[in-house]
């Protein structure tokens, strides 16, 4: 297995490289379009304003287009993962659109502080691959103002407020909406799991 | 965790693993004395705790930058809390936040009631050179939002090290105020402590230092209560 981690200048990718040496897993933290597309694994972790993140991954020539054709697995975290969709609503900023739809605001709310940030369950049936060994209504970790909508995408929800995507798939995408490198026994669990993918196709 | 003495990193290792392993879920590193000194602190001790822990944490004092800031978190720690120096330069809160994101900035208010108004301090990590700042806290609570943090962490003075209960009026004063997640810290002595601040003052959580070291209140059982008494909690 090798397993790029794309530095994308987000300030959680030192809990993430942790979390995978924790597992064992070595991984190798590049903006190398040749070096992302040799990898067996692709983690996009992201952190910040969606747009800044965008913006640092279109500095490297060739790498947004190399992780749009990417085929082995590729999981997106956070910020990461709201990269996936075509848009999204902070800084009305175009994304890589590998999966339809547009990540938005939670809406103001006075009972709900946002950003949200906390332990929420899981709510999904049973079935896929990356939830392996995790049950409905194990806790995770978010820190998040911008979701996306639940659509037949979604593998895994949670909910705030209003029910969003906490885990996606299409194909070889997949995206986390909590952060797993900070989820204790589950988000390692997810980390694994994803790990353990073979390449589609 | 609040560590008013000196600790060597071994037992801050050893402590960070006891609670992760406990179920507490998320560590906060005060190096209270940081600020007052004016010093610059070693850090290497942060990243021996990210390689450990799988549960957020947040590292307090000394950091005066985006240069701190980015060491720190680079380090591996979730977020930054700043309290004095975003009193002296308020204006450091909206950078870090334009940098980093408004998730990882927590701004730390140590506030009491003087002649019936909250008010600010400053610089309560030194007994000697604690200070009112004459800012109003609910003004303060506003400010920092409009600047861009994430999260207020609001230690109530009069009831931190005291053992008798969460300022459950302050905390709901400034909750009213408060769009970003709140933090009480100063007073937990008791399980029941941390129900009424869930349930009267509409905290997002809960902070203790002296409850849980001194093994007073372990986290197992503190959370099994809560749990018990409707408030969703990790297990």
């Amino acid at each position: 297995m090798q397993l790029a981690i794309i530095d994308s200048g987000g300030a959680n990718i030192a809990s993430l490289r942790y979390a995978i040496d924790r597992l064992g897993v070595a991984s190798e933290l590049t903006t190398d379009p040749a070096k992302v597309r040799a990898a067996s694994h692709v983690i996009l972790p992201g952190v910040g304003a969606a747009a800044d993140c965008m913006s640092r991954l279109q500095k490297t020539p060739g790498l947004v287009d190399t992780i749009r054709k990417l085929r082995q697995p590729m999981l997106g975290i956070c910020v990461g993962m709201q990269l996936l969709f075509e848009s999204s609503e902070e800084g009305e900023v175009p994304c890589l659109g590998l999966l339809p739809g547009r990540v938005r605001r939670f809406a103001d709310r006075d009972d709900l502080p946002v950003p949200h940030m906390g332990w929420n369950q899981l709510e999904f049936e049973p079935g896929s691959p990356l939830l392996k060994d995790i049950q409905p209504g194990d806790h995770v970790y978010f820190v998040h103002s911008y979701s996306a909508p639940v659509s037949p995408l979604t593998v895994a929800s949670a909910t705030y407020g209003e029910q969003f995507s906490a885990l996606v798939q299409s194909g070889n995408v997949f995206g986390a909406q909590f952060h797993p490198e900070r989820s204790a026994r589950i988000g390692s669990l997810l980390l694994r799991n994803f790990l353990q993918l073979q390449q589609t196709q | 965790m609040r560590f008013r003495d000196h600790v060597v990193v071994g037992d801050i290792l050893e402590l960070a693993q006891r609670y992760r392993d406990e179920g507490a879920d998320e560590l906060v590193f005060y190096d209270i004395t940081a600020s007052p000194d004016g010093r610059t602190v070693d850090r290497s001790w942060i990243r021996r705790i990210a390689r450990i822990l799988d549960i957020p944490f947040c590292v307090a004092g000394g950091i005066r930058s985006v240069a701190d800031a980015e060491e720190v978190l680079g380090e591996g720690a979730e977020k930054v809390s700043i309290n004095s120096p975003a009193l002296a330069d308020p204006e450091l809160i909206s950078r870090l936040s334009a940098r980093f994101g408004a998730q990882c900035v927590v701004v730390g208010i140590d506030s009491q009631t003087v002649e019936g108004v909250y008010q600010v301090y400053q610089f309560t990590g030194d007994p000697e050179r604690t200070r009112n700042t004459a800012r109003k806290t609910l003004d303060w609570v506003r400010e920092v939002q409009d600047r861009g943090a994430g999260e207020i962490v609001l230690n109530c003075m009069a009831s931190d090290g005291v053992r008798k209960g969460y300022d459950i009026a302050q905390l709901s004063a400034v909750r009213a105020q408060c769009r970003v997640p709140l933090i009480a810290s100063g007073g937990a002595g008791a399980k029941e402590h941390f129900a009424s601040v869930f349930n009267e003052a509409r905290v997002d959580g809960a902070l203790a230092a002296s409850v849980f070291h001194t093994g007073v209140l372990p986290i197992p059982d503190l959370k099994s209560y809560l749990r018990d008494t409707a408030i969703e909690v990790r297990p």
